[in-house]
């Protein structure tokens, strides 16, 4: 269980990214973190990863305290950040330097099977494409075998059909190990084929606004009368989080602001 | 160059036509030197002109060959090759230590650089006279003004690539809890390599020009001193051959250089081979 209690984080030139964040993610769970630009998405996914530290409040990983990087905890990040001077083997292995070099090995290639890409194995990293590249760091989080993986937006860079494709790799690595997933988007749909749960994010300063439960089951259509109906839900709640307090509700397109 | 990069892509329709252009550009670049080197021997041969200050090319030829049989040559080259490998080992070893210190460590940075830079505005071969003062005027002298020509550029380009390493690659060392040895060992260091690299060459080829400056300022062997010989006698052709020479060491070293080196960054996408 992921706790995040009280968490604030103010940056030294007193920008305030976030403010009194509570969440409580279950074992296995999926969460959605959605929200306009600049409500602190990648500032809350940092503190998680323990890349920054909080000013105030505290994250917990099944009572824990997590202060520093932790090896229960996995990351995304929006670009694929592989190490270009590593084959696509050598980046999954990255972090499994502590496993002796069979089970280092078999680990990897069974990763990069889940992922689709066996036959890369022995590539650079500069010889994929974006999606290939985003599909090895995924697999690089998850041969670690984390308790909770952070997505940070890993998806927003691709095309639809990749992301798609994407999303059903991803699926599959989390159905093995059902680590709790935090993952931080911008595309309503994306969290709605993904997550249990979706969190509304309020911006200036960062503040939870929303929780949208999303009790679909998988595999999930994007077209299914209950996708459709979970997407307006979100977007509603993330229109009414971007209206400054006071002003009355008016018929707006959630749709245009982003 | 890499012959197959993509083995999926080379078709023969892309892969031939850059291929044989590029062995033309560079036939067609010898026309020049080729042609102009023809015109001046037969215009000396055809009594047009003396070749006594511009030696024609078959006279060259004749005194590097005359050089090389004597062993005279074998002699200089090594000489020269000898002190700059010294210099440069000093030289780049000095960058390395200190170019690694001053990129990772703030302090150091802040006490070091502000002198080293001072330092660095100091034409080389200003240092000469107290060279000779403080280290005599044989090899001691030569292979420090040699090490301090390396040094510079090798200094730059290692502070500077460590300065660039991207934050981003580090955080990866960081979510994976590398220590900081292993950080440097395993993100640093692969990292900085082809920078490091190309200041290495850089500092060869200041090396070279330091060893010939350091010869013609007073040597009894080496390739420099057989261009300040060849000025002494007035045999130009002497000069011609000894530059030469020292294009052709200069050039080979280079290129054992980069073939040295090419196995660590093959990784590298195909900027290197523009260099």
């Amino acid at each position: 269980m992921l706790v995040l209690d009280r968490l604030s984080k103010t940056y030294a030139d007193g920008t305030r990214a976030l403010q009194d964040i509570s969440l409580s993610v279950r074992g296995a769970e999926i969460v959605a973190l959605v929200g306009g630009s600049g409500c602190g998405k990648t500032t809350l996914l940092r503190l998680v990863a323990g890349l920054d530290v909080a000013t105030g409040g505290r994250i917990s990983l099944d009572g824990e305290a997590i202060t520093a990087p932790h090896p229960g905890v996995g990351i995304v990040f929006q670009e694929p950040r592989l190490l270009p001077w590593l084959t696509v083997a050598g980046n999954v292995a990255f972090g499994l330097d502590a496993l002796p070099a069979r089970e280092r090995r078999e680990r990897v290639a069974h990763a990069l099977d889940r992922v689709g890409l066996a036959d890369h194995a022995g590539r650079w990293p500069r010889e994929l494409s974006g999606g290939q590249q985003q599909r090895v760091a995924i697999a690089r989080a998850f041969v670690a075998a984390p308790k909770v993986l952070l997505l940070d937006e890993p998806f927003s860079a691709l095309d639809a059909f990749t992301r798609a494709d994407l999303h059903r790799h991803l699926l599959a690595l989390w159905a093995e190990s059902r680590p709790t997933v935090l993952i931080v988007t911008h595309d309503v749909a994306e969290a709605v084929a993904l997550a249990d749960r979706a969190v509304v994010l309020r911006p200036k300063p960062g503040r939870i606004d929303d929780t949208v439960p999303l009790p679909l089951s998988r595999p999930r259509q994007p077209t299914s009368p209950g996708s459709e109906a979970a997407v307006r839900a979100i977007l509603a709640s993330l229109d009414r989080s971007l209206r400054p307090p006071g002003e009355t509700p008016e018929r707006a397109d959630a749709a245009l602001w982003w | 160059m890499d012959a197959t990069p993509h083995p999926g892509l080379a078709t023969a329709e892309t892969a031939a036509p850059p291929a044989r252009r590029a062995g033309g550009g560079w036939l067609v670049g010898l026309l020049l030197p080729l042609g102009l080197a023809c015109a001046w021997e037969l215009a000396v041969r055809a009594g047009l002109a003396q070749g006594r200050l511009v030696p024609p090319p078959s006279r060259i030829l004749d005194t590097l060959r005359a050089l090389a049989v004597t062993g005279e040559l074998w002699t200089h080259v090594l000489a020269s090759l000898t002190r700059v490998a010294a210099g440069f080992a000093f030289g780049a070893v000095a960058g390395i230590a200190l170019g690694a210190v001053t990129g990772t460590l703030p302090l150091a940075r802040r006490l070091l650089d502000p002198s080293l830079q001072a330092l660095r505005a100091i034409p080389s071969i200003a240092w000469v006279p107290l060279f000779i003062l403080w280290f005599g005027i044989f090899e001691a002298s030569k292979i420090t003004l040699i090490a301090v020509g390396v040094f510079f550029p090798v200094y730059l380009g290692v502070a500077g690539a460590i300065a660039s390493v991207d934050r981003k690659l580090v955080e990866v060392g960081r979510v994976f809890r590398l220590s900081r040895p292993a950080l440097a060992r395993r993100i640093l260091l692969p990292a900085v390599l082809p920078a490091t690299l190309v200041a290495l060459r850089t500092g060869l080829g200041l090396g070279f020009m330091f060893v010939a400056a350091a010869e013609l300022l007073g040597a009894s062997e080496g390739l420099g001193y057989l261009l300040l010989d060849g000025q002494q006698l007035g045999k130009p052709e002497q000069i011609v051959a000894a530059i030469i020479a020292f294009a052709a060491v200069g050039k080979l070293c280079d290129a054992a250089l980069v073939a040295l080196t090419r196995p660590l960054v093959r990784w590298q996408d195909t900027v290197r081979e523009a260099l």
